[in-house]
């Protein structure tokens, strides 16, 4: 096992988070940001709210910062899509808006399903005007999602971590 | 047929009357919006021109953030039912500062007053919903204080509900059908966040 092998990186995450005074932390269960949903959790400076869908995530983040607290939504590509139309709530309000995306669909995943939200994800939130980091080296989460939460939070955009199925695992459910 | 003989302007009047800096309102778009303006458009008001079923779920981050003001959500039955999740979600908070009523007409107003789905069943071709009762809704997915408004008696005991009662408060108010005049505040959605930041938190 090499170095880099026995990075952290939720731990890290979680650590950036608290740096950048992260107070809400909304998400729909998920196995690749489990173990960060469970240090958030856990934490108390941060709380944490479950969704039904991950469409509730924007308006709570613009509802957050209206009342001068910053947050971040943690999804997987599956659900970016339920997100696109109040996607929109981050241009017109233009407040900082924070996501970071676990990727199906992506490499070598064995489920078919996952695949149209998965190579979706990028271009609809590129459409949505929302700026992409991507990260597949787990030497690199750490300073990726800090850039990320300054491009939000510092400049005031809307930003999304692309944390890539190579850097989280492939999910085969047994599968060779 | 909706049997409603509440008006609502002078009933949003009243749950906003005396708002001082301790309310922050936010409003569905549509006709919550031409409401809640019509009242007096003031900085704390947060009022949607867009973003259908986005309300509740603002009034939540917002509510968990500022845990020492009384937020408070007007809409719609549209807007509502577009975002019944968004209950649930409040009632994993439990925030004891937030009130939400939905004015409910029975129609979506804004693209010419077709039925919801709170119109009744049965109600002729173009104009049955469901008969959803969206306080029923509300008290199912966990916000215990839920109560439905039609008479003029209960509205006092409404407005005090809404603005001081241990939240989370769930009011449906069952509203007439009416043509209104379209009172608008400002438009420009940034605009609308740095005015409300700036009377809240001093700063943009």
């Amino acid at each position: 096992m090499n170095a880099v092998a026995t990075i952290d990186w939720h731990d890290q995450i979680f650590d950036i988070l608290q740096d950048h005074d992260i107070k809400q932390v909304y998400h729909v269960p998920d196995a690749g940001h489990g173990k960060l949903i469970e240090a958030c959790q856990k934490s108390n400076s941060i709380r944490t709210v479950p969704l039904t869908t991950e469409e509730e995530g924007i308006p709570l983040a613009a509802g957050a910062w209206l009342g001068g607290q910053r947050s971040v939504l943690l999804m997987q590509s599956s659900g970016v899509g339920n997100t696109i139309n109040l996607m929109g709530l981050t241009k017109t309000l233009r407040f900082p808006f924070l996501t970071l995306i676990t990727m199906r669909g992506d490499y070598g995943e064995f489920n078919s399903w996952q695949y149209p939200m998965g190579q979706g994800t990028p271009k609809v939130l590129e459409a949505m005007g929302v700026l992409l980091y991507s990260v597949d080296n787990a030497a690199e989460v750490k300073a990726t999602v800090d850039a990320a939460a300054r491009s939000a939070f510092n400049g005031g955009q809307a930003v999304a971590v692309l944390l890539r199925q190579k850097l989280i695992g492939i999910k085969n459910f047994g599968k060779k | 047929m909706s049997k409603a003989t509440l008006q609502r302007r002078p009933l949003v009047k009243k749950i906003l009357d005396g708002a001082d800096d301790d309310l922050l309102v936010i409003a569905g778009l549509g006709s919550a919006n031409w409401d809640i303006t019509a009242a007096g458009d003031r900085p704390l008001n947060m009022p949607l021109w867009g973003a259908m079923g986005a309300p509740v779920a603002m009034g939540l981050g917002l509510a968990m953030a500022q845990p020492k003001k009384r937020v408070l959500v007007i809409t719609g039955d549209g807007d509502m039912l577009m975002s019944l999740g968004a209950l649930a979600t409040v009632a994993t908070q439990q925030p004891e500062n937030l009130a939400i009523v939905v004015l409910d007409n029975e129609k979506f107003g804004e693209t010419g007053n077709q039925a919801t789905h709170t119109s009744p069943r049965n109600n002729g071709p173009t104009d049955s919903g469901a008969g959803t009762d969206l306080a029923m809704i509300a008290r199912g997915c966990g916000i215990a204080d839920s109560a439905t408004v039609r008479e003029a008696g209960e509205v006092a005991q409404l407005v005090k509900d809404a603005r001081t009662k241990k939240g989370p408060v769930f009011r449906l108010v069952k509203v007439m059908v009416e043509k209104l005049e379209f009172v608008m505040p400002p438009q420009d959605g940034a605009h609308l966040k740095d005015r409300f930041r700036q009377a809240l938190l001093g700063h943009a």
